[in-house]
């Protein structure tokens, strides 16, 4: 039997259905619309009945609902047991997952047990008009190039997607759809257990969710200057950022990185400051409406992506620009 | 404690974007001229945590394996030269453009063929075409567990904790041995090579395998048995032109700055 329909893992987050799976959704049903196949989605954790409707309301077809104490909280083992059960039942053509904390865990681990065909970190999805295979593009090289990747024969296709590059679904309560309680799960697959959760407190707005955002690089020189940069987030109701250099040095927690291997943020405003614009770092903001670069080398690859740009040493420049935003915010 | 770590060898993934040049017909990456191939930045630290590992639980070993053409030998010298005991090279052409499954394929061969292990060390994704999913594929065809983006590792007893990279913080997982985990840059920068690291490293023989070596499957290694393939390979473009602010001081352009942020409403 060949493979049919699509499934999208969820994702729960303080109770409801979180961001990234309304974007899975979003995508996962046009998907689902041009190939004439079904969405479907598993969600699990404990607790969660509720949600059901909520996901059909968003677009699925039939939602696998694992609702287990085993479940609260994400586990490798507990989540790749489950979802690889679902696929064996159902035999998904495509398997939808986030690039997030758990879905980046999960995806690999899956596909390894099913054998199928995964790319990660997707940036855009389509199907094929002739060959109705999946069409995966992603970026490589830190974000130097694309590379659209297909699995011919391996099933399912799998993709895990950058949040905020796809389109969330659109909520219509009109919608039917099937609620399919998943059963027996083990708890003897759990070899790896969950000793403790640790949540870093960040000071201030979240960089992840901030309309503005203030980064520093390896040019910023110390810890202590990064105070300039935080002056001007402040004034803006901003967050900071910083590269992974101005991390690794030790000037700011690695929980402000930005970049492919740190936070990926879209504000409004971003603004880089003294920092190269490495395609690697760039990965992480290329979102952002409007950039702005301060940097001392015009020849910086940051200008490239840069609305607007200053030359120059940050030390003159960012404090006479707090300083005149704070004049005419009237703060 | 025997730990094998998985290194690979990589174009500088370093290159200014100015000179990242591919061929689009071949789907390849060029190499950047007068860079030399660097280990993987997330294998580096990799090593550097089994470093740590073996500094706080004598008697440990630590065997480091790279799979690849040419000389990738030198990213086996580079652990050597940072405190692993022993290398392996896997090298044929049989090996060559397997993706995630037959490379998992290929590192499970040659671990069982090197035998006893407890810990297995991978890069979260190597810094090149940022796949990440060798380490996960390569526990799952071992039947083992396997812990992803670890920025610590703490021995206990057959057990190890494992601290793991999260969005908003970190959570600590307990894991029995032997397991896989990878390893993500917030370990922190790797140790340099000391001198006599460097000199040892090189006096050490590495020998190198081949398919037959480990009883590699034919049938599951190499381009035909890939999972997936690329289709095309491009650097996006972008449209944006930056505007380039200046004024007779830096003071002054920025004060323009602000009023051009404030007449466009961007704040
Ligand atoms: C696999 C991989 C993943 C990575 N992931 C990330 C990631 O997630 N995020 C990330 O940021 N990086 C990441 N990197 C690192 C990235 O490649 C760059 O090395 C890093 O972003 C460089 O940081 P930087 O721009 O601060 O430093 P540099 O490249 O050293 O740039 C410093 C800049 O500051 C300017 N400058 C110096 N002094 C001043 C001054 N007084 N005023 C104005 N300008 C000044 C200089 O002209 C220079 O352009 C990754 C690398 C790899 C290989």
């Amino acid at each position: 039997m060949s493979n049919q329909g699509i499934l999208v893992c969820g994702e729960i987050a303080e109770g409801k259905l979180a961001p990234i799976t309304l974007e899975l959704l979003g995508i996962g049903r046009k998907l689902a619309n041009d190939l004439g196949q079904e969405l479907n989605i598993l969600l699990m954790g404990s607790g969660i009945g509720n949600l059901a409707q909520e996901a059909i309301a968003f677009g699925a077809d039939k939602v696998h609902v694992a609702d287990n104490a085993l479940l609260q909280e994400y586990n490798s083992d507990a989540y790749t047991a489950v979802a690889a059960k679902l696929c064996q039942k159902i035999s998904p053509d495509i398997v939808l997952l986030g690039q997030t904390d758990g879905g980046r865990d999960l995806a690999p681990r899956l596909a390894g047990r099913l054998g199928g065909g995964l790319a990660m970190d997707c940036l855009e999805l389509s199907i094929d008009p002739s060959t109705k295979l999946l069409v995966q593009t992603r970026p490589v090289f830190g974000g130097n190039a694309n590379a659209r990747i297909v699995s011919k024969a391996a099933r399912p296709q799998m993709a895990t997607i950058r949040s905020k590059t796809m389109a969330p679904a659109v909520r219509d309560d009109s919608r039917k759809g099937q609620v399919i309680p998943v059963e027996d799960i083990d708890a003897s697959t759990v070899k790896v257990k969950v000793l403790e959760r640790v949540k870093e407190k960040t000071e201030g707005v979240k960089l992840e969710d901030a309309e503005v955002v203030v980064s520093g690089g390896r040019g910023i020189g110390n810890a202590q200057n990064f105070q300039v940069l935080r002056d001007l987030a402040n004034l803006l109701n901003g967050a900071v950022g910083a590269t992974r250099a101005a991390c690794e040095e030790g000037w700011i927690p690695m929980t402000h990185q930005v970049g492919q291997t740190g936070k990926i943020v879209s504000p409004k405003l971003y603004i880089a400051v003294a920092l190269s614009g490495a395609m690697q770092h760039i990965a992480g903001c290329s979102g952002s409406k409007c950039v702005i670069a301060v940097n001392k080398d015009g020849g910086a690859n940051i200008f490239k992506i840069a609305t607007y740009g200053i030359v120059g040493d940050y030390k003159e420049v960012i404090p006479a620009l707090s300083q005149k935003l704070k004049e005419l915010l009237g703060k | 404690m025997h730990i094998i770590v998985c290194v690979k060898q990589i174009p500088d993934p370093e290159v200014p974007p100015a000179k990242f040049k591919i061929d689009p017909d071949t789907k390849k990456v060029m190499p950047p001229p007068g860079l030399p191939p660097v280990i993987s930045v997330f294998d580096e630290r990799a090593v550097e945590l089994a470093c740590r590992i073996k500094e706080k639980n004598p008697g440990t070993k630590i065997t480091a394996i790279t799979m690849g053409p040419g000389k990738v030998s030198d990213v086996v010298k580079h652990a050597l030269a940072m405190g692993a005991d022993e290398g392996i090279v896997l090298q044929d052409k049989a090996f060559e453009d397997s993706d995630s499954f037959g490379n998992a394929h290929i590192l499970a061969k040659a671990i069982q063929k090197i035998g006893s292990y407890d810990l297995i060390l991978c890069g979260r994704q190597a810094a090149d075409w940022d796949i990440g999913q060798t380490g996960s594929i390569l526990a799952e065809t071992l039947g083992i567990p396997v812990v992803t983006v670890a920025k610590d590792i703490e021995v206990a007893g057959d057990k190890i904790k494992v601290s793991r990279v999260m969005e908003d913080g970190y959570e600590v997982v307990e894991a029995p041995l032997p397991c896989v985990v990878t390893v993500s840059n917030e370990v922190g920068l790797p140790r340099l090579p000391s001198g006599m690291g460097i000199i040892q490293a090189a006096r050490k023989q590495v020998p190198a395998w081949t398919a037959a070596d480990i009883g590699a499957d034919p049938a599951k290694i190499g381009p035909a048995a890939a999972h997936s393939e690329i289709t095309s390979l491009f650097i996006p473009t972008r449209d944006t032109t930056c505007e380039v602010i200046t004024a007779d001081t830096l003071a002054e352009a920025a004060v323009k700055l602000a009023l051009k942020l404030r007449e466009t409403k961007v704040v």
